[in-house]
C-alpha cells in the first residue's frame, strides 16, 4: 500500500544553514532515506523550494487565473515529501517518524487512494 | 477472523452469518467439540467464498489474503488471538481516541448501537457516525489487524483496557434487557482481560483491571434475587459470593500495588478488594474507600467518580456531607444524564428525612429510562417512601 509522507514546518524552524546543527539534521534526513532504501520501500522523495517559488492556479469560468505563491497565510509550510510503499499503516508511521521535520515540525501521512479500473 | 480476511465488514458479515448457522445446526446436530473453532471455521468458509466470487477483480492484497486465508489449517484458529488483534487495531492512536471505545464495543464485542450510547453518555447518531468514520479510517489508511510489537504496546493501552473495562460494565449493569447482569458480556470482558494479562504480565494497570473484573463479578450472583429483581450492595448475601474470584482478584492487587505503579484500575480494585474484605456491609471501611476514591480522581478527575466518593463520604460521614457533593455535581449538564447521580442523591435525601425531594430525585432517574431492574428497584423505593411514617433525619 502506497503512502506520502508530507513533511510541515515554519519557516525559521530547525537549525539555521551553515550551523553544525544542521549538517547533522541533513545527515539524519541521508538516514532516513537509506534507511527506507534498504528497506526496499521508497518510491520517490525529494525536497520542495520555498513557498515564495509556488504558483498557484485556478480555472474560474473556464478562466485561468494564476497567482503568487500559496494563497493562504498558514503557518506550517510543506516543504518536501517521501512516498512509501508499506505493508501497512504502522510501517509508514515508524519510517515517518525517522524523518527530521517530524522533530522539527510535523509530518503526514496519508494513503494514496488506488484507483479501480474502469 | 478480521486478521485473516483483512477487511472489517467482511469479517462481521461473515461471522454472523456464521452464528446464524450455529444457531440452525447445533440444536439439530449437537453441539460441536469446539463451538469458537467451529465457528471461526465457518465463518472462515464464508470469507473465502465471498473472496473468490470478487477475485475477478484484480489486486494482490485480496490474492494475499485469500493465500493466507486458504493456508489456516482447519478449526485449528485461536480465535482469541484474532480478537486481541481485533482489539488493538480498534485503539489505534492513528484513530481518533473518542472512535477507539465506541467501534471496540461495537466490533469487538458485539454491542448495538444504542447500548453504546447509554453507556458513554451520547446521543445514538454521533456514536453511529463514530463507528462508520473509525471503521472507514481502518480500511483506507491500512491499520493491520494484528497485535503490535511490545514497544508500541504502551501507546494503546489506556484505550484497550477502558474498552475492556467498559464491555465488562456493560454487562454487569446491562442496558435495554430485563437481566440484573448478563454473564455473556462479563465473561468477555472478563476474557479479554486474563489474554491481555497474559500478554503483558507485568504491566500493573493490566493486572489491575483483571482484579477489579475478578473482584466486581465475584458478587454478580448476589446481585439479583429469585425473582431477578437488583440487590444493593449492602443488602447482599455475601456468602453468594464467589469465594475463588475474590481471593485471586485480591492477590492480583497486591501483586499490582507492589509495583509501585499506581493506576486508575488499580485503586479502582483496590477499592472492590475493600468490599471483598468485609463479612457484612455495616463493617465497611467507608473512610478508607473514600481516601481511594480521592486518590483515584488523581488519575481520572470524571464526575462519575466524584459521585461514587461522595456516596463513600456520605456512610462515613453522614449523608449531608455526601449530598453537598452530589448537589454541587448535579450542576454538570452531562452527568445529570446518568440515572445513578439521581438514585445516589435519593437514597441521601431520604436518609436526611427529605421524603418529598428523595420521590422527586427518584423520579429525575426514572425519566432517563434506566435498565429495567434499576427502574424495579426506583419504583419500590418511592413505593417504600411513600408508605413509611413520619420520616426520621439521620445525621
Amino acid at each position: 500500500m502506497k503512502y506520502i509522507a508530507l513533511l510541515y514546518g515554519e519557516p525559521d524552524a530547525g537549525p539555521a544553514p551553515g550551523t553544525p546543527e544542521f549538517m547533522q539534521m541533513l545527515g539524519e534526513f541521508q538516514a532516513a532515506t537509506t534507511a527506507m532504501s534498504d528497506a526496499g520501500i521508497l518510491v520517490d522523495s525529494s525536497p520542495l523550494q520555498p513557498p515564495q517559488t509556488a504558483t498557484t492556479v485556478r480555472v474560474r469560468d473556464g478562466e485561468t487565473q494564476l497567482s503568487d505563491g500559496p494563497f493562504a497565510e498558514i503557518k506550517e509550510q510543506l516543504g518536501g515529501y517521501y512516498i512509501l510503499d508499506c505493508e501497512d499503516l504502522d510501517m509508514a508511521l515508524r519510517y515517518a517518524a525517522m524523518i527530521p521535520s517530524a522533530k522539527y515540525g510535523s509530518v503526514e501521512v496519508r494513503p494514496v487512494m488506488v484507483m479501480g479500473p474502469h | 477472523m478480521a486478521q485473516l480476511v483483512g477487511d472489517l465488514s467482511l469479517a462481521e458479515d461473515c461471522v454472523q452469518e456464521a452464528c446464524a448457522a450455529a444457531v440452525e445446526q447445533w440444536p439439530r446436530d449437537g453441539l460441536p467439540a469446539n463451538p469458537g473453532g467451529w465457528v471461526v471455521t465457518v465463518a472462515r468458509r464464508r470469507a473465502l467464498d465471498h473472496l473468490r466470487r470478487e477475485s475477478a477483480r484484480p489486486g494482490k492484497e485480496r490474492e494475499a489474503v485469500q493465500e493466507q486465508a486458504a493456508a489456516e489449517p482447519d478449526g485449528s484458529a485461536v480465535a482469541g488471538d484474532d480478537q486481541l488483534a481485533l482489539l488493538f487495531a480498534c485503539c489505534h492512536p492513528a484513530l481518533d481516541p473518542a472512535s477507539r471505545v465506541t467501534l471496540t464495543l461495537r466490533v469487538v464485542c458485539g454491542l448495538p448501537t444504542a447500548s453504546i450510547a447509554r453507556l458513554l453518555l451520547l446521543p445514538e447518531p454521533t456514536v453511529a457516525q463514530r463507528i462508520v468514520r473509525a471503521k472507514r479510517k481502518i480500511r483506507d489508511a491500512g491499520i493491520r489487524l494484528r497485535v503490535p510489537d511490545p514497544g508500541e504496546r504502551p501507546a494503546r493501552l489506556a484505550s484497550v483496557l477502558r474498552a475492556v473495562y467498559l464491555t465488562f460494565t456493560e454487562g454487569h449493569s446491562p442496558h435495554g434487557t430485563s437481566a440484573v447482569v448478563r454473564d455473556d458480556l462479563c465473561e468477555e470482558g472478563l476474557r479479554l482481560a486474563a489474554r491481555l494479562h497474559r500478554l503483558m504480565p507485568d504491566e500493573p494497570e493490566v493486572t489491575g483491571l483483571l482484579a477489579l473484573i475478578l473482584l466486581t463479578s465475584a458478587r454478580s450472583a448476589a446481585r439479583a434475587d429469585q425473582d431477578g429483581a437488583l440487590v444493593l450492595l449492602a443488602d447482599q448475601d455475601r456468602s453468594r459470593w464467589d469465594r475463588d474470584r475474590l481471593d485471586e482478584g485480591r492477590s492480583l492487587v497486591e501483586t499490582a500495588l507492589a509495583q509501585r505503579r499506581p493506576g486508575p484500575y488499580q485503586l479502582q480494585a483496590a477499592i472492590a478488594a475493600c468490599h471483598a474484605d468485609t463479612a457484612t456491609a455495616s463493617d465497611t471501611d467507608w473512610r478508607q474507600i473514600a481516601a481511594l476514591y480521592s486518590e483515584l480522581l488523581r488519575f481520572d478527575p470524571s464526575p462519575v467518580i466524584e459521585a461514587n466518593r461522595a456516596v463513600a463520604v456520605a456512610y462515613a460521614e453522614g449523608p449531608a456531607a455526601g449530598l453537598a457533593i452530589l448537589d454541587t455535581l448535579a450542576a454538570s449538564s452531562r452527568l445529570t444524564r446518568w440515572p445513578q447521580l439521581h438514585i445516589a442523591r435519593a437514597t441521601m435525601l431520604a436518609r436526611c428525612g427529605r421524603r418529598e425531594d428523595a420521590v422527586a430525585a427518584y423520579r429525575d432517574a426514572l425519566a432517563l429510562e434506566p435498565a429495567d431492574a434499576v427502574r424495579q428497584h426506583i419504583t419500590s423505593q418511592i413505593t417504600a417512601l411513600a408508605a413509611a411514617p413520619a420520616p426520621t433525619q439521620e445525621t
